[in-house]
């Protein structure tokens, strides 16, 4: 025991000295911390980095890659707290807007000429930007869409219209719907989560008219607006969907519609490359691709989501980290990208450059599709209704991730049949009045008999 | 016919536990096999079972992500916070079980009231404090945060099994002139020992498989394996393949490990269950 002992002390101790000594300081290169998220665009930019590596051999970089969630998570927790870890932070239009007003990030107004500020996408850039100043730099951005199988509408005769309606979307999937041969009329998110169920539903419910929250803050989930929008996704799904649809995500629905048991799916428009490409996907000759459908009210019915690189205000190297993500949205690096593995793999969405070159067109046949519902993304105007707040498939307030995500959880159950649509928006409501009166966005009834008394 | 019932009964009984096996330990040799598929058949339905085994995932893996500084600083953090977890953990419970005090009961259901708390309720006050200190993204922050979180468990499992050691042992020693220090070392612990052991051993499990603090307080130079798996989930794209063959290589040194000691393990466990 005792020999055991002194050996396990032994080797414990000289890395744990080593731990304690701190870093040795070998070389006078910048340490450069990103974090990032898991994707295949992201995985892409950790390969290349080794060439800004070469070019700027003053500068090291450190990749710190999560999933999304964590990554939210942790980044969040270190700028709140000052805590300094990071210099570059992927963060998405959601959070860059938040964390601007706070003083979290810093504001890019030196660009370089070369970069060309103007050829950024206009709505990317205005959803990355607060009181005027840019924020954080698209790395790729994305909207929704509607994807179908060419085949199975050609055979069920069908013609896809140029801009498609919910009404005639559920006709369509009663007709391709034929479960016997594995084939699902519809497939879309059921996964709860404000950035999964909810990213489709919101949209769902601005094109039909409603909104989140009214201008004094007051949620408006109980209104005839969000019923007929619920009561469609779940009645679609239910009659026309995979079964156990409630756990589908993005992930498990690429995996449906690239297997062919879909007929028609409407997701992030990121999907269009995965869906063309013949090495992952069994339908990549079948594909078809139209804008997002939609119903009373045409804004709001596309979503818009940028990936993008900030710097943090507690950055101990905010010139070279500049510099990265300047070189990381560059279009010399969309070129880069073109280079090594071909136009259909560049991050998409960012720059009009990229749509206009006829390499890009030539390879991508939903360039156009994706860069007109970019374009026509509203993030100030989702709804008919005049709303407090901006962004499509999300509120651009902190709570909203935590609102959001119970409201789906909600849906999620009445998807399975666990609650009525009625009960679900009932209790989604509750939720969310709960939170904005906890958060002082709305009185609360019995403060505000207090405060009469008072006053009398 | 009696002992024909009891045979029949122990098959039983042994089914029912290869059963239960079974199920406990197939979602690892799911994750297991779909590491040696290519992403489109590891989301193929239905389920292969039969297929080509690729290592192209374990070389994907490896090539995005330096596996062994993660698992070094694995090893380093669950077993720097269990020896440090003991070093307090064995005078606290010596001291609670042979000289107990009015309130010791009390305290060690205090001790153990403190798991009750969520972690993300402290998680803003311990990230400040470790910016303050400067072990933010340090294997010796890691290694003090893990020995608190275990040492309640930890004070609770010694306190038990030097329980178990008869007083009259240790009052003897006593009268053959033995200081404190050689009563613990020479004859205490000996008899305690394979408690001890699993107590250690549970210990390196529970901090080899934390995953909030280990997260939440580490970016690169401290991350342990926890942080490389999370580096390969994600919810845009097809990762199932490679986040299967990095969460096997992660947790391939525990097992291993948890197999080798499983009989210390078991017995520790059980050790005065029956008197």
């Amino acid at each position: 025991m005792n020999k055991i002992t002194t050996f396990l002390f032994s080797v414990m101790l000289i890395p744990l000295l080593q731990a304690c000594g701190g870093e040795s300081v070998a070389d006078e290169k910048t340490r450069l911390t990103i974090a990032t998220v898991n994707n295949g665009d992201m995985v892409v930019m950790q390969d290349l980095s080794r060439k800004f590596e070469a070019e700027n051999p003053d500068i090291e970089l450190r990749w710190v890659v999560l999933e999304e969630n964590i990554l939210r998570q942790r980044t969040t927790t270190d700028v709140a707290s000052q805590g300094g870890q990071f210099d570059v932070l992927t963060i998405g239009s959601y959070e860059t807007p938040i964390w601007a007003k706070r003083g979290w990030l810093k504001p890019l107004d030196n660009l370089p000429a070369e970069y060309d500020v103007d050829d950024l996408i206009d709505p990317v850039r205005e959803g990355l930007s607060h009181e005027g100043s840019l924020y954080a730099l698209p790395f790729y951005a994305e909207s929704s869409m509607l994807y179908y199988r060419q085949d199975l509408f050609e055979k069920a005769g069908i013609t896809m219209a140029a801009n498609p309606t919910y009404g005639e979307v559920e006709e369509w999937a009663s007709k391709v719907h034929d479960p016997a041969n594995g084939v699902y009329g519809m497939c879309l998110r059921g996964k709860p989560g404000w950035g999964e169920n909810m990213a489709f539903l919101t949209t769902l419910v601005n094109t039909n008219g409603g909104r989140w929250f009214d201008m004094d803050w007051q949620p408006q989930l109980d209104t005839p607006e969000w019923e007929s929008a619920v009561t469609f996704y779940v009645n679609i799904l239910n009659e026309y969907g995979p079964p156990g649809a409630s756990s589908n995500g993005f992930n498990e629905n690429l995996a449906l519609f690239s297997t062919g048991k879909c007929g028609m799916w409407i997701d992030a428009t990121v999907a269009a490359g995965l869906l063309s490409n013949p090495e992952g996907s069994q339908v990549a000759d079948k594909v078809g691709f139209a804008p997002a459908p939609v119903e009373s009210y045409p804004n709001g019915s596309n979503w818009l989501w940028a990936w993008s690189l900030a710097i943090p205000e507690t950055s101990r190297s905010p010139e070279e980290a500049q510099r990265f993500i300047t070189w990381a949205t560059s279009k010399e690096y969309i070129q880069m990208v073109a280079d090594e593995s071909g136009w259909v793999g560049v991050p998409p969405g960012t720059r009009t450059s990229t749509y206009e070159n006829p390499n890009y067109q030539e390879v991508a046949p939903f360039a156009k599709t994706v860069l007109n519902s970019i374009e026509s993304a509203d993030v100030e105007r989702p709804s008919p209704l005049p709303t407090p707040y901006k962004g499509i498939q999300y509120v651009d307030i902190p709570e909203f991730q935590a609102i959001g995500t119970q409201v789906g959880q909600q849906m999620a159950e009445a998807l399975a049949d666990k609650v009525s649509v009625d009960k679900a928006i009932e209790k989604s409501q509750n939720v969310a009045e709960r939170f904005m009166r906890h958060t002082g966005y709305i009185e609360d009834e019995a403060s505000e008999q207090a405060k009469n008394e008072v006053e009398q | 016919m009696k002992t024909n019932n009891k045979k029949s009964n122990q098959w039983l009984i042994g089914l029912l536990g290869w059963l239960v096996a079974c199920i406990l330990f197939f979602p690892i040799f799911w994750m297991f096999i779909t590491s040696f598929k290519t992403e489109a058949m590891a989301v193929a339905t239905p389920p292969q079972l039969f297929f080509k085994p690729t290592l192209e995932n374990y070389v994907a893996v490896q090539e995005r992500a330096a596996y062994f500084n993660f698992a070094w600083n694995s090893v380093i953090i669950s077993v720097g916070a269990t020896i440090l977890a003991l070093l307090l953990a064995v005078p606290a419970a010596y001291a609670m079980s042979f000289f107990p005090s009015k309130r010791t009961k009390s305290t060690l259901l205090w001790m153990l009231s403190t798991k009750m708390l969520p972690s993300v309720g402290v998680l803003v006050p311990i990230y400040i404090l470790g910016r303050e200190t400067g072990l933010l993204d340090t294997r010796i922050g890691l290694i003090i945060i893990y020995t608190l979180i275990n040492l309640p468990i930890v004070v609770w499992m010694i306190y038990s099994f030097f329980k178990e050691v008869p007083k009259e042992i240790l009052e003897a020693d006593r009268m053959d002139g033995a200081s404190t220090y050689q009563e613990v070392a020479y004859v205490l612990l000996p008899l305690a020992l394979p408690g001890i052991a699993s107590t250690a051993l549970l210990s390196i499990i529970l901090s080899w498989n934390e995953a909030f603090w280990s997260l939440n307080l580490t970016t690169f130079d401290a991350a342990p394996l926890t942080a490389f798996i999370a580096s390969f989930s994600s919810p845009q794209g097809l990762f199932w393949a490679k986040l299967s063959a990095a969460s096997t290589m992660a947790i391939a040194p525990i097992l291993i490990f948890g197999w080798i000691s499983q009989k210390q393990l078991v017995r520790g466990l059980t050790f005065g269950a029956v008197k």
